[in-house]
C-alpha cells in the first residue's frame, strides 16, 4: 500500500552487514587494485614522467598513461574538460597522470607513492575574485531579468548592497567512489558501480574503451551515500577499472582511499553573492540585482546548470517585481565541482535570505514580517525572474502554521529577553521557508523507464532507471506497484539498477527519482495489470468492473478467486505477455535559455524551519537548541522515509553552514583531506528538542505520482534558518551596531571574527 | 602463536603480517564484508566492531575501529562483528530497534552503529529513560559518522535497544552464553606464548626493554590509534611491532605518596571514569577526547608518547605538574612532564626507553581537600570527536579576590604543549579584572605564536585563548553566569 512507513527495503540487509555493497562483492582468485597517480602541483606543465620506481613496486602488474587509452581520453559529461589522464596541462592538484594495477589495494596506493614527475609549475588561480576580475570562467555568464532593476534601484525608498561568501561541501558519502569490472569473451566490460548515472558511465566506458555501448553493462545495485558526488565523478572509478580488465582480462576493482577521494573528486561549489536591493519602509522590495559567482574548480563538468540553479532559486519564496541575476561560472585551479544535493539552489537561496535579513536588520523589524510581506501571491506577484507563473504556492499556509506550532513569536521575545540578561551567551531564533523546483532544468533528462516482469508463480521482478542510494527510492516504486496491481510489496523484487535492463536512463539526481521512475513503474504496471483484468474476465467470463486485483488474488464479486500464483499461472498458460516496460516524460515543462524565459519546473516542493541557537561570544562556538520543521510532500507515499530525507537533509545543511569547512593552502593543495580535519555533524550536533512534521492533506496540484512531491534536496535549505539564527544572535551580541557580515560555514572562528569586526567598529 | 575467537570460531595463526589490521583481516581474509571501511584512520566508526576480554573474570565489551587496530592485539579476546549479532530467525535488539526506527538509509554506517549500540546495551544496564540518555547516547555514538539519516532516527533506536535489553527479563544470546565465553577465554589466557611472527607480546616492562634492545627499529605498540595511522593513511609497512598491551605492570592507577600514578598503557576509557570523579572538567574534555572507539584503545602514555601539539593530556598534565617515569633496561628517571617535549614531536625520550608512569599530585585535583580549581577548556569546530584547535588548562587557587597561584598550559599554541610561564607570572596575586586581563593579553602573545593550519587561523588561535582568560574570570568570579553552550540547556 502506498502512503505506508515501511521499512527501506535493505533495512535488515543493512543491520546485520549481508547488504553487498560493491567492494564488498565477493573476491576472485584473479582480482587486481587500482591507484591512481595524481599530480602535486595545482597548475603547470607535465615536463616529464619516470614510473620506472613505480612498476618495479612490490605486486605492481600494470601501469596506464594518456597513450594507453584506446579511444577518447575527455570524460566530460556535458562539456570537454575532463581527461581521465593527463601528460600535459595540469589545472588542480591530484589531477590524474596515470594509474598503476597491482595484486593488493596496499600494494596499489604504495606504489604510485614513488613516482617521478617533474613539472614546469604555474601560479594557480585559487579564488573567486580574480577570476571575475580577468573574467577568467569555464562557461559564459548568463542573466535573468524580469522588469528593470538598474532604473528602479535609484527610485527605492531604501537600498543596501552587500556581499557574502558561501562555503563548499565535501560529500562524504560513507562508501567511497568504487567500481569493480570484469571483461567479458567480446571484449566488452561489466561493471558495477556506487553510481548515480549508470547510463553516463556505459557512454564513457564505451568511448574510452572505443566499443560500442551494447558492449558496456553498468549495474548498481546500491549506494553507501551519493548526494551528488557520484552523479559524474563516479565515472573515473568505472573508465579506469575497465580499461585495466580488458588490457589485462581480469577482474579489476578502482576504490579510492577515502584521502583521494576527498583531493581527487568535486564538491559543492562556493559561491562569492553581491547584492544590492531597494525596498520600501514596509520592507517591501522593489528592486533587486545579485552577482551570484561560482567556483567551478577546473572544468565546466556540470557547472553550467548548477549555477543556473542558484539563479533559478535566488528568489526563493519572494516576489521580486524587478530583478536582475547574473550567473558566472568562475574557473579556478582547483578540483571540478560538481552535483551536491540542491544543485547550486542552496548558494542562490541563502543569498535571497540574507536580503531579507538585512532589510529587517535596517527596519528594525522581525525577519518574518519581512519575508511574509515579500512572499508569492496567488494570484498577483505570482511570476519569477525566469517568467515562470507560481501557482499552488502554499509557502504562506506553512509558514502561518509554523510560525503557531513552534510558538515563534513568543519564543522571540523569550530570547530578546535572554539575551538581556546573559552576558557571555546569546541566542538567536530564525524562521525561514523553502521553495525548491522539481524537475530537470536540461528539459531531455525528464524522461524515466521501468521494466517489469510477472512470473508464474505469481512473483514480480522490478527493476527501473533510477538509483538506490539510501533515500528509500526502491520500496517507494515497490510501493507504487503494489498500490497499482494488488499485488503485496513482498512479493516484489526490487532488483539492481542495470544498462541492459532499462536503456538511457537520467542520473538520478535533482529529486526526480521518483517522480520520473515511479510513475514509469507506474504505467508498465497498469499495462500489466490491464492485460491481466482482460484475462480475469475471459477465465470468468465476468465484468472488469466487478473483478479486483488484491494482496490475496483475484477478487470477483468481494470473493477471492484466484491466488496471485494461480492468477500469474493460469494468464501464462494462456499466453498472456507478462513483462511490461513503462515510460514517462514529465509534461508541460520548457525553457528557452537564451531569453531566460519559461516553465523549467513541473512543480516546486515547499517547507519551512524554525531554528533556534545560541552562541558563546567569547569562542564564537555554537548550537542549536531547538528545531521545527514543517514539510511539504504531497501526498507521501511512504512517510517514514520522507521524513529520513528532511531530517537527513536538515543535518546536512546544518553541516554545509556550520562546521564543514573546506580549506585550501596557497599553493592549491586541500588541507582538509580526510575526516580527522574536514567534520561532519556528529550526533551530539542534533537539536534535542527535533520536531518534524508533513504537511497535511495536500496532494500535488501537478498530475506526478501518486500526487506525491520530490524530497530529496528541498530540506537541505531549510538548514539557512540555523545560519540566519546565528546571525541574530551575533547582532544581540552585539548591540545591532551593524549588520553582521556572516560568510558560510559559520564555523567557530567565522562567528568570532564577525563578533569582533562588530566589536571593533 | 596468536590465539583469539572470531564470533564463535577460534582462530590460531603465525602468519599474519604484524601489521595487518582487523579490518583488512575480517574484509580481505575472512570475506566478513558487514564491517565497512568508510575513511581507515579511525574518525568515521563505520568498522566498528566489539572486543570482548575477560576482566576479573567478568566479560567485558568494548567497541573499537577495526581499521586502526592491529589484528594482533586480538590476542586472548573475542571479537564480536555485525554478522554474529542476530541469533537465527531473531535480530538482536540494537539490530531491531534500528529496523524499527528507520535508522538506516544508505546503510553503510549502519553495521558501525548497530555494533556501537549494542556494546552500549551491554555497558550501560539502566533503561534509557531512567538515565541521562541523550548524554550516555552520544557517548556511545560520537565516533560513528551518518551522512544521511540526521542521527534523529539512530537516537531514537539506541533508546529503544537500551530499553529492550534493560529489562529484568532480557538476558540476549550473549549473557545467556556467558559462561562458556568465560571458559573459552580463559583457555585462551593460558597460552603462554609472547608473539605471532614479528608481533611481540612481551608480560613485563623488563621483556619490553630487552626486545626494544634486540629490535631498534621495531615499533612500541600501545593502543595503536595514533601508530596505526602510519600503516593506513602513509602506507608505511612496520616490520616489528612490540606491544604493550599483555604488560599488566603498565595498566593500572593506583594511589602511592600523595599521587595518583598512571600506568603508561592505562586506556583513556578508564583514566575517563577514574578522573570524572575527581574534577568536572576532566571528566567533559574526556568526554569529548576521540570517541568511545578511540578511547577504548588509546593509552594516556600513547598520547603523551606520540608527542603531538595538539594532544589533550599533556597540556592538562602540564598543568596539574605532572611528573613522568621514563625507563631503558639500565636505569629509571622521573621528569616533570613540561620537561619532556623539547621541539615538534620530538621529546627527552631516548631509544632505548619507554615511558612506564605518569604521576599527578593529588593536591593538584579539585578533590583534594582544599583542593585547587581546575578549569579546562577544549575548543575545536565539532562537538564530538574532534582535534583541538586549543586546549587552556588552569590550575588555580583564589585568596579573596587574588589568584594565589596558578598553573597553566596550553596546546595547539606551539609546536609542543607548552606551560604560559609570562601568563601565570602576570596573573599570580592579581584578580581577575578587566585591567589585569588587557596585561594577560600581552601576556599570553609573549608565550604563544601559533599558526594557521585546517583547524584554525593564528588569529582565532590566539583571540580565542585571550577570550577563555575572560571565561575563566567569569567562571572564578561568578558562578551564576553562563559561559558554555556545550552544556546549555533550555
Ligand atoms: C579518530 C581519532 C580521534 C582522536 N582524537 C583525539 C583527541 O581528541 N585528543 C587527543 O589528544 N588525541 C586524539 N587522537 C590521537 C590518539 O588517539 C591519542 O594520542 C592516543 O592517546 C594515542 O594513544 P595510543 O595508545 O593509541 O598510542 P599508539 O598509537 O599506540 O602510540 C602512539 C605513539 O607513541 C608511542 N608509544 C606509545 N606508548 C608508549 C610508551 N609507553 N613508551 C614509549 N612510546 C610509546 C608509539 O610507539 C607511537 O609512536 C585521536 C586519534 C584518532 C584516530
Ligand atoms: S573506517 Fe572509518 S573509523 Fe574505521
Ligand atoms: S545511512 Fe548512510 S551514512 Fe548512515
Amino acid at each position: 500500500m502506498s502512503g505506508d512507513s515501511r521499512a527501506q527495503d535493505s533495512a535488515v540487509k543493512h543491520v546485520t552487514g549481508a547488504a553487498v555493497y560493491v567492494d564488498d562483492i565477493s573476491r576472485t582468485s584473479d582480482q587486481k587494485y587500482v591507484a591512481i597517480g595524481g599530480s602535486s602541483i595545482a597548475c603547470g606543465q607535465i615536463e616529464s614522467i619516470d614510473l620506472t620506481d613505480v612498476l618495479a613496486s612490490e605486486g605492481v602488474t600494470d601501469i596506464v598513461t594518456v597513450d594507453d587509452i584506446p579511444g577518447h581520453c575527455d570524460i566530460g559529461p556535458v562539456f570537454p574538460g575532463d581527461p581521465l589522464m593527463t601528460s600535459g596541462a595540469v589545472d588542480f592538484m591530484g589531477q590524474a597522470i596515470f594509474a598503476v594495477l597491482a595484486d593488493t589495494a596496499d600494494n596499489a596506493r604504495r606504489a604510485v607513492l614513488s613516482a617521478n614527475i617533474s613539472y614546469h609549475e604555474e601560479t594557480p588561480l585559487l579564488d573567486i575574485q580574480t577570476a571575475i576580475e580577468n573574467k577568467i570562467y569555464v562557461r559564459p555568464p548568463h542573466r535573468m531579468q524580469r522588469g528593470n532593476a538598474q532604473d528602479a534601484l535609484p527610485d527605492a525608498q531604501h537600498r543596501l548592497a552587500g556581499v557574502m561568501t558561501v562555503g563548499g561541501q565535501e560529500h562524504f558519502y560513507l562508501e567511497g567512489q568504487v567500481a569493480i569490472a570484469r571483461c567479458d569473451e567480446d571484449g566488452g566490460v561489466h561493471v558495477q558501480s556506487s553510481n548515480q548515472n549508470p547510463t553516463e558511465a556505459q557512454k564513457l566506458v564505451a568511448e574510452v574503451l572505443a566499443i560500442p555501448m551494447n558492449a558496456v553493462v553498468i549495474e548498481t545495485r546500491r549506494m553507501g551515500g551519493g548526494f551528488g558526488g557520484k552523479e559524474t565523478h563516479a565515472n573515473a572509478s568505472c573508465c579506469f577499472a575497465a580499461l585495466f580488465a580488458v588490457r589485462n582480462r581480469c577482474t579489476v576493482v578502482c576504490r579510492l582511499s577515502r584521502r583521494d577521494d576527498m583531493i581527487m573528486t568535486g564538491k559543492r561549489h562556493n559561491f562569492q553573492n553581491r547584492y544590492e536591493a531597494g525596498y520600501k519602509s514596509t520592507g517591501e522590495i522593489e528592486a533587486l540585482c545579485f552577482e551570484l559567482a561560482g567556483q567551478c574548480g577546473s572544468s565546466p563538468d556540470l557547472s553550467d546548470a548548477i549555477v543556473d540553479r542558484a539563479m533559478f532559486h535566488s528568489d526563493n519564496a519572494y516576489y521580486l517585481p524587478n530583478v536582475q541575476i547574473d550567473g558566472l561560472r568562475c574557473k579556478s585551479n582547483t578540483v571540478s565541482n560538481t552535483a551536491f544535493r540542491g544543485f547550486g539552489g542552496p548558494q542562490g537561496m541563502i543569498a535571497m535570505e540574507t536580503v531579507i535579513d538585512e532589510i529587517a536588520f535596517s527596519l528594525n523589524l522581525d525577519p518574518l514580517d519581512v519575508r511574509k510581506r515579500n512572499f508569492y501571491g496567488e494570484t498577483s506577484r505570482d511570476v519569477t525572474p525566469y517568467h515562470q507563473q507560481i501557482t499552488d504556492f502554499n509557502v504562506p499556509a506553512i509558514v502561518d502554521q509554523l510560525e503557531i506550532d513552534s510558538d515563534y513569536r513568543r519564543r522571540r521575545e523569550a530570547i530578546i529577553a535572554f539575551n538581556k540578561s546573559s552576558a557571555i551567551l546569546k541566542k538567536g531564533i530564525a524562521l525561514t521557508p523553502v521553495k525548491f523546483g522539481i524537475s530537470f532544468t536540461a528539459t531531455h533528462l525528464n524522461q524515466g523507464g521501468a521494466l517489469l516482469h510477472l512470473y508464474s508463480d505469481g512473483t514480480l521482478h522490478l527493476n527501473h532507471g533510477g538509483t538506490e542510494m539510501g533515500q528509500g527510492l526502491f520500496i517507494k516504486v515497490a510501493q507504487i506497484v503494489s498500490a497499482e496491481l494488488g499485488l503485496a510489496v513482498e512479493r516484489i523484487k526490487v532488483s539492481a539498477t542495470r544498462t541492459d535492463k532499462v536503456p538511457n536512463t537520467s542520473p538520478t539526481a535533482a529529486s526526480s527519482g521518483t517522480d520520473i521512475n515511479g510513475m514509469a513503474a507506474l504505467r508498465a504496471a497498469r499495462e500489466l495489470k490491464q492485460r491481466l483484468l482482460s484475462h480475469v474476465t475471459e477465465t470468468f467470463d465476468c465484468a472488469e468492473s466487478s473483478v479486483q486485483l488484491s494482496a490475496a488474488g483475484v477478487v470477483l464479486n468481494n470473493k477471492v478467486v484466484q491466488t496471485w500464483s494461480e492468477l500469474a499461472h493460469s494468464a501464462y498458460m494462456a499466453r498472456v505477455p507478462l513483462s511490461a516496460t513503462g515510460y514517462y516524460k514529465t509534461p508541460e515543462i520548457y525553457y528557452d535559455r537564451d531569453n531566460a524565459r519559461g516553465k523549467p519546473f513541473l512543480y516546486y516542493a515547499n517547507g519551512a524551519a524554525v531554528s533556534e541557537v545560541i552562541i558563546d561570544t567569547l569562542t564564537g562556538e555554537s548550537k542549536i537548541l531547538r528545531a521545527d520543521i514543517l514539510h511539504d510532500v504531497g501526498q507521501s507515499i511512504n512517510p517514514a522515509i520522507d521524513i529520513g530525507q528532511i531530517e537527513g537533509g536538515y543535518i546536512q545543511g546544518v553541516g554545509w553552514l556550520t562546521n564543514e569547512e573546506l580549506v585550501w593552502d596557497a599553493g592549491g593543495r586541500l588541507l582538509t583531506d580526510g575526516p580527522a580535519t574536514y567534520k561532519i555533524p556528529a550526533i551530539s550536533d542534533v537539536p534535542e528538542q527535533f520536531n518534524v512534521a508533513l504537511l497535511a492533506d495536500s496532494p500535488n496540484a501537478a498530475d506526478t505520482v501518486m500526487r506525491s512531491k520530490a524530497v530529496g534536496e528541498p530540506p537541505l535549505m531549510l538548514a539557512i534558518s540555523v545560519w540566519s539564527a546565528i546571525r541574530q544572535a551575533v547582532a544581540a551580541a552585539t548591540d545591532s551596531v551593524a549588520f553582521p557580515q556572516l560568510n558560510a560555514p559559520a564555523t567557530p572562528e567565522e562567528i568570532l571574527r564577525c563578533l569582533s569586526a562588530l566589536k571593533s567598529r | 602463536m596468536l590465539r583469539f575467537l572470531l564470533n564463535d570460531t577460534l582462530v590460531e595463526s603465525d602468519e599474519l603480517s604484524p601489521d595487518l589490521t582487523v579490518l583488512s583481516y575480517l574484509r580481505d581474509y575472512q570475506g566478513l564484508c558487514g564491517t565497512k571501511e568508510g575513511c581507515g584512520s579511525g574518525d568515521c566508526g563505520a568498522c566498528t566492531a566489539v572486543v570482548v576480554s575477560l576482566v576479573n573474570d567478568k566479560l567485558c565489551y568494548r567497541s573499537i575501529n577495526t581499521c586502526i587496530a592491529f589484528v594482533g592485539s586480538l590476542h586472548g579476546c573475542q571479537l564480536l562483528t555485525v554478522e554474529h549479532l542476530a541469533s537465527p530467525g531473531k535480530l538482536h535488539p540494537a539490530q531491531q530497534a534500528m529496523v524499527d526506527c528507520h535508522g538506516s538509509q544508505c546503510g553503510f554506517c549502519t553495521p558501525g552503529i548497530v555494533m556501537s549500540i549494542f556494546a552500549l546495551t551491554k555497558n550501560h544496564t539502566r533503561p534509557a529513560a531512567a538515565s541521562g540518555q541523550r548524554d550516555v547516547i552520544d557517548q556511545a555514538l560520537g565516533g560513528n559518522l551518518c551522512r544521511c539519516t540526521g542521527y534523529r532516527p539512530i537516537v531514537d533506536a539506541a533508546r529503544m535497544a537500551l530499553d529492550a535489553c534493560c529489562s529484568s527479563s532480557y538476558r540476549d544470546t550473549f549473557s545467556a552464553e556467558a559462561a562458556a565465553t568465560i571458559a573459552q577465554l580463559k583457555s585462551l589466557q593460558s597460552d603462554d606464548s609472547t608473539a605471532h611472527g614479528a608481533f611481540y607480546r612481551p608480560r613485563s616492562i623488563a621483556a619490553v626493554c630487552e626486545l626494544r634492545a634486540q629490535y631498534p627499529d621495531a615499533s612500541i605498540l600501545a593502543g595503536g590509534t595514533d601508530l596505526a595511522l602510519l600503516v593506513t593513511q602513509r602506507h608505511r609497512k612496520l616490520k616489528q611491532i612490540i606491544s604493550l598491551q599483555h604488560v599488566e605492570e603498565l595498566n593500572y592507577c593506583t594511589e602511592r605518596d600523595a599521587h595518583w600514578c598512571i600506568g603508561a598503557a592505562y586506556p583513556l576509557a578508564d583514566f575517563q571514569q577514574h578522573f570524572e570523579a575527581q574534577c568536572v572538567d576532566i571528566g567533559a574534555l574526556l568526554k569529548r577526547f576521540g570517541s568511545t572507539q578511540v578511547r577504548n584503545r588509546g593509552t594516556v602514555g600513547g598520547n603523551i608518547a606520540n608527542a603531538s601539539p595538539i594532544g589533550d593530556l599533556p597540556p592538562l598534565l602540564i598543568a596539574l605538574r605532572a611528573q613522568l617515569v621514563l625507563q631503558s633496561s639500565v636505569e629509571q628517571r622521573v621528569i616533570a612532564i613540561e620537561d619532556y617535549f623539547i621541539d615538534y614531536r620530538k621529546t627527552v625520550l631516548r631509544a632505548d626507553e619507554i615511558l612506564v608512569e605518569i604521576r599527578i599530585p593529588q593536591s593538584s585535583l579539585p578533590a583534594a581537600a582544599d583542593g585547587p580549581i581546575v578549569k579546562i577548556y577544549k575548543i575545536s569546530k565539532r562537538l564530538d570527536d574532534d582535534i583541538s584547535a586549543a586546549l587552556a588548562v588552569f590550575q588555580l587557587t583564589m585568596k579573596g579576590a587574588e589568584v594565589s597561584s596558578l598553573s597553566a598550559a596550553f596546546g595547539g599554541m606551539a609546536a609542543v604543549p607548552k606551560r604560559a610561564v609570562a601568563l601565570e607570572q602576570v596573573l599570580t596575586g592579581k584578580p581577575l579584572d578587566e585591567a589585569v586581563l588587557a596585561l594577560a593579553d600581552a601576556a599570553l602573545e609573549a608565550d604563544f605564536k601559533p599558526i594557521s593550519d585546517a583547524r584554525a587561523s593564528e588569529w582565532y588561535r590566539l583571540q580565542v585563548c585571550k577570550n577563555l582568560l575572560r571565561r575563566l574570570a567569569v567562571e572564578v568570579n561568578d558562578s551564576r553566569t553562563a559561559t558554555r553552550v556545550i552544556d546549555y540547556v533550555g
